[in-house]
């Protein structure tokens, strides 16, 4: 019997590249999709901000993340939501917040976007199913 | 569903302070979803117990220290606190030298409070 559909929401606490975490998530986010469930959240949280990064350069024969969480977010149309408390202590900034403290550029664009731990705890309650990825 | 019987968040705690900033930022979370309004459950677990020592302010590295942190909860109606006896006997602890109120668990309760609980993160 085929299940019915859950809502999917996925933390990301790892970084890319440097732990495992971020490339389970990436992998779990794909396979939910694939089950016929919904991702419709993918919170980054922790050091997992840094896969947020636009500027992010890894090798072409590594898995390329970034590009990964692009494709889901115009592809299924999930949110990929930034912590803005842990993004800007760790030079995660996009271009509002780059011209609001007077930096010189920024590091991080749509689809990914800054947003309150608020939308975590919304995620937990609005989803069917909140997992987390942390090293 | 009144307040009271709605199942609580779970954050669990499992680091020290200064090593990292995974309790700080597990902290966080306790605070925020207690300001939106969802009962929230506290468990100090592993080296999360160390948090609970008393005295933890700013180290010496000069991060921010979590005592102040640890002060706000009960402002922010987070009054169950738990922590797991087990890890507090492991680091020579007793509930008594802790510098908050902590009620402590044995492990073989925390099956049933994760399963019990609403969501749960764990930091």
């Amino acid at each position: 019997m085929q299940n019915a559909p859950l809502r999917y929401a996925v933390v990301v606490q790892g970084g890319p590249y440097s732990h495992q975490a971020a490339h389970s998530a990436l992998r779990f986010a794909r396979a939910v999709i694939a089950a016929g469930h919904r991702l419709q959240t993918v919170f980054f949280y922790h050091d997992g901000v840094y896969n947020a990064s636009r500027l992010a350069a890894p090798p072409q024969d590594e898995p390329q993340l970034r590009e990964g969480w692009q494709a889901l977010a115009s592809e299924h149309g999930c949110e990929l939501l930034v912590c803005i408390a842990a993004a800007l202590r760790r030079g995660l900034i996009d271009e509002g917040e780059a011209a609001r403290h007077g930096k010189p550029a920024h590091s991080l664009e749509a689809p990914f976007v800054l947003t309150g731990l608020g939308q975590l705890v919304q995620a937990a309650v609005d989803h069917d199913r909140l997992v987390t990825f942390s090293p | 569903m009144s307040e009271e019987t709605a199942p609580a968040m779970l954050v669990i705690l499992r680091h020290a302070p200064h090593d990292s900033s995974w309790l700080r930022e597990g902290l966080d979370v306790a605070l925020v979803a207690a300001a939106f309004g969802q009962r929230v459950t506290l468990l100090f677990l592993g080296d999360g117990v160390e948090a609970l020592r008393p005295g933890q302010s700013a180290g010496a590295l000069g991060q921010k220290g979590t005592h102040p942190t640890l002060d706000m909860l009960a402002m922010y109606d987070i009054e169950d606190i738990r922590v797991d006896r087990d890890s507090l006997e492991r680091r020579g602890l007793t509930p008594d030298a802790l510098g908050w109120t902590a009620a402590p668990v044995d492990v073989e309760s925390l099956p049933a409070l994760i399963a019990g609980s609403a969501a749960v993160f764990n930091f």
